[in-house]
């Protein structure tokens, strides 16, 4: 309901591939299980062959002795070496296609990764979100991709090799998404407590949509008419929410946390763990500790009345 | 018949004047190379037991999607502990086990060369591990992962004194390491019967050789990364912390120019293993000597240029990233002719089916799928995908499992009567085999695929995404049937030395030095050693009209 159509929600795999970038990886994941499957089952029928013919007949046989042979040693090493060859040019070749160096082109989306989020904004607007990842079909996309604490690692398999966030460096990923459609993915470095819940959502849509999107998301956020939401924003100036957290268009400016404007527009909450929807909302305000122990928002006591009214609050934030 | 050439030992504590038997106190200050060896090898099935419970109750977390059973806090603790456990504390004490037990034997020895120094390399490595344990009562156990990536490792991310046990433990554990291998090149080269040449050297004998240069080459990479963590985090400076000017990625080198290495010092003794078992069993010599010796060289070699297929996805660029790709392929081919080798040596063989032979066979399969796993690794664009997955996992437990264990297991049968005077029981020792193979496979081979669909490693949950909890749910039922099997091979140690069948000192028609003293061996191996005149010198001496030297 929070999206323009309702998409499909591919099954994630490294032969599920969505991007002609996942594509070439998968050709030679393909080729290198072809090469592995054959060396294996040589291995496993030439034991099987040795077991089978030479099982001791008697205690007292003493076998002829083959200490070595030329022509089959030299067999044992140039065959793997040419296969070592071969495998080692076409990588280098995929490697180039996949990843190219950058040159001068500016990033399409900056990614920042946070314990236990990810920070996404848009540097030719002043789009900002978390967590779920628009991007538009058919253009090659230069993705920026930093930390703002511990080593992340960006990875949705159906669309892209994975690559790591590291504080103190900046680095770049390339990707082209060939079809509409939702793509799961996960933080694949280990980050801390709640690394499990860092999951990723990339919502791939039409150019079009992807513009719609881009110029409603860059949006301040609409101001509140019902009443208790209304008590909800007081709230949410009164208490120190607006230390962490922004929301365009008020006073709330802080950066630790996500960037709540169009809090409500997200699928999903916490990195994963819970659909975005008041009851959800209302238990993590309840106790944070509780639903993802380790995040960095702290408890609030608040009584329930103020709880529902923040929760009221930010379901308004479309 | 030769006169050996170290001195003899005339009591089991020298200089000190007490009997020969007193219980406890013998073993702890023992400098007997054969205590010590069974020290370190108990020392192994401790931590085994302990680092296996840790995982046992990672798996339960895992074993259905959203689980509660386990806090994110303690299961970052746990999966910490079961890595740095069985690397540090069950894969290197029981390789130093065997070697400290076997090469004097194997080369004629009476002792090691410093025995005082072997005592204290057991105890620093037994302190080590104490240390790294007592973490746990200090407030908490690391729970960086067992690598200890920064600036994760950092104190304000790891707030515990967790990671400060970790150093200290892990430095304490290396001089112990150190040490031992400094033991081990000074007694195979000075102490090996003087008839004995490098050529006639048993291979097991070679691998713990060149494992020793190996560790004495990578060791001081991981203890100059500890020590700067150390200060980092004691002392306030920034050698890891990027905020502060410091370097996160700085760790991942100095880790891994350790890391990789590693990985061949806890395989190449088990190459050596395997080929004293191969051969005996298949009663002929290893296929191919100077070709098995010279790529376990060629592995430790390129072993020191191989660490940065570890950081492939660290944005390192594409030149660095080939290089790389390069030397980490080639490093397949000397492990993959040492497969073919043991294959050529029961090719034309008479081969009989001891549970030792069985785990050496049982090795050939499960470590080329660990070996060509990992080969995956090595194509760049592969490990973009994989790298971090449950495919990681499955592949470093093939290796580890597949590869160290199983070897492990086969040097156990196979010595197990020298080191105790009494053969384990080969019928059981055939259920316990079956029982490992089975269930080792069952809880690795599904990781695979969990990997492929996406699965990062290291999470302490996951959602409900179709596949993920029913693969996870084999892998637990997998996990629990190994400690079964685990727990049948200690019933079957344990009755062994109760009550097991008394072995003559060469139960298995054996061809190297060991197997010419008794079983057990005295205080004193040998008095006299007889006349090595090639690789197999026992063999040429049950054999003479068919012995090895007369052949060539």
């Amino acid at each position: 309901m929070y999206f323009p159509l309702q998409m499909f929600i591919y099954f994630q795999s490294i032969f599920n591939s969505f991007s002609p970038q996942s594509e070439k990886i998968r050709s030679i994941t393909n080729g290198f299980i072809i090469a592995a499957c054959f060396i294996l089952l040589l291995v496993i029928f030439l034991t099987i062959y040795i077991l089978v013919k030479f099982r001791a007949k008697t205690n007292k046989h003493e076998p002829k002795e083959i200490t070595s042979n030329r022509k089959l040693e030299i067999l044992m090493v140039t065959g793997p070496f040419i296969l070592v060859l071969f495998f080692f040019f076409w990588s280098i070749k995929i490697m180039n296609a996949v990843l190219p160096e950058r040159h001068k082109e500016t990033p399409d989306v900056v990614i920042t990764g946070h314990q236990w989020w990810w920070e996404i904004s848009y540097p030719s607007s002043k789009s900002i979100t978390s967590n779920e990842l628009h991007l538009p079909v058919g253009k090659k996309l230069l993705l920026q991709l930093n930390s703002a604490d511990v080593i992340h690692s960006w990875w949705v398999p159906s669309l892209a090799g994975k690559m790591d966030m590291i504080p103190g460096t900046t680095n770049y990923l390339w990707m082209t998404l060939s079809k509409p459609g939702i793509y799961e993915g996960a933080c694949s470095e280990f980050c801390g407590q709640q690394h499990a819940w860092m999951r990723i959502r990339v919502i791939g849509e039409s150019p079009e949509d992807f513009n719609q999107w881009v110029i409603i998301n860059a949006r301040n956020a609409l101001p509140i008419l019902d009443s208790k939401a209304l008590a909800g924003e007081t709230l949410f100036k009164k208490a120190t929410c607006s230390s962490c957290h922004s929301i365009r268009g008020t006073d709330a400016k802080g950066i630790a946390g996500p960037d709540l404007t169009h809090f409500a527009s997200r699928k999903m909450i916490l990195g994963g763990i819970l659909e975005n929807n008041p009851k959800n909302v209302f238990d993590w305000l309840t106790d944070p500790q509780k639903i993802k122990p380790g995040a960095h928002m702290p408890r609030f006591i608040f009584n329930r009345d103020s709880i529902s009214a923040l929760t009221a609050y930010l379901e308004q934030l479309k | 018949m030769e006169e050996i050439f170290i001195p003899k030992p005339e009591k089991p504590i020298p200089n000190l004047s007490i009997s020969n038997d007193q219980g406890l106190l013998q073993w702890i200050s023992s400098v007997d190379h054969k205590q010590i060896g069974i020290m370190y090898l108990w020392l192994t099935v401790v931590f085994l037991i302990i680092g296996g419970i840790e995982i046992l109750l990672v798996r339960i977390q895992l074993s259905i999607p959203k689980n509660h059973f386990l806090l994110p806090e303690t299961y970052n603790q746990l999966f910490t502990m079961h890595g740095t456990t069985m690397i540090f504390f069950v894969a290197m004490p029981a390789i130093f086990g065997f070697s400290t037990y076997f090469v004097p034997l194997m080369i004629g020895a009476n002792d090691m060369a410093f025995p005082r120094l072997n005592a204290l390399s057991f105890w620093m490595t037994f302190f080590g591990g104490s240390l790294l344990y007592f973490s746990f009562l200090a407030g908490g156990a690391p729970d960086a992962g067992w690598f200890n990536y920064a600036p994760l490792n950092q104190v304000n991310f790891s707030t515990s004194k967790g990671i400060d046990y970790y150093c200290s433990g892990l430095l304490l554990s290396g001089i112990g390491s150190v040490t031992a291998s400094i033991n081990f090149i000074v007694t195979i080269l000075n102490y090996k019967v003087r008839s004995m040449s490098l050529k006639q050297l048993p291979i097991f004998v070679w691998m713990v050789l060149i494992n020793s240069f190996l560790v004495l080459a990578a060791f001081p990479s991981l203890n100059a990364a500890l020590a700067m963590l150390l200060i980092d985090r004691q002392l306030h400076a920034h050698f890891f912390s990027a905020v502060a000017g410091g370097s996160a990625i700085l760790w991942q080198h100095l880790f891994w120019l350790f890391g990789h290495p590693e990985v061949y010092i806890v395989i190449l003794p088990i190459f050596g293993i395997l080929s004293e078992v191969f051969p005996v069993f298949s009663r002929k010599s290893i296929f191919g000597y100077a070709f098995v010796v010279g790529s376990g060289m060629a592995i430790s070699l390129l072993a020191f240029g191989v660490w940065v297929h570890h950081m492939f996805t660290t944005g390192l660029g594409n030149t660095v990233n080939g290089f790389f790709a390069a030397s980490s392929l080639l490093i397949g081919i000397p492990t993959g002719v040492k497969i073919f080798s043991w294959l050529a040596t029961m090719y034309g063989g008479s081969l009989r089916f001891s549970v030792s032979m069985m785990f050496a066979i049982a090795f050939l399969i499960e470590f080329t799928i660990g070996g060509l796993s990992g080969i995956s690794f090595a194509i760049v664009p592969i490990d973009w995908q994989l790298t971090d997955t449950y495919y990681v996992v499955a592949h470093l437990h093939y290796v580890l499992i597949g590869g160290t264990v199983f070897g492990l297991f086969s040097g156990m049968f196979y010595w197990f009567p020298k080191i105790s005077g009494r053969v384990l029981d080969e019928r059981l020792g055939k259920w316990f085999f079956w029982l490992f193979v089975i269930s080792f496979n069952l809880t690795f081979l599904v990781q695979h695929a969990l990997g492929a669909m996406g699965m990062p490693r290291r999470v302490y949950t996951y959602p409900n995404i179709s596949g993920w909890g029913i693969l996870n749910f084999i892998s637990t039922i997998g996990a629990f049937l190994m400690a079964v099997s685990f727990g049948l091979f200690i019933y079957i140690v344990l009755k062994a030395m109760k009550k097991g069948e008394i072995a003559s000192s060469d139960p298995w028609d054996a061809d190297t030095l060991e197997w010419t003293t008794t079983s057990p061996p005295p205080l004193q191996n040998f008095d006299r050693v007889i006349p090595i005149k090639s690789a197999r010198p026992y063999r040429d001496y049950k054999l003479r009209n068919d012995a090895d030297f007369k052949i060539k």
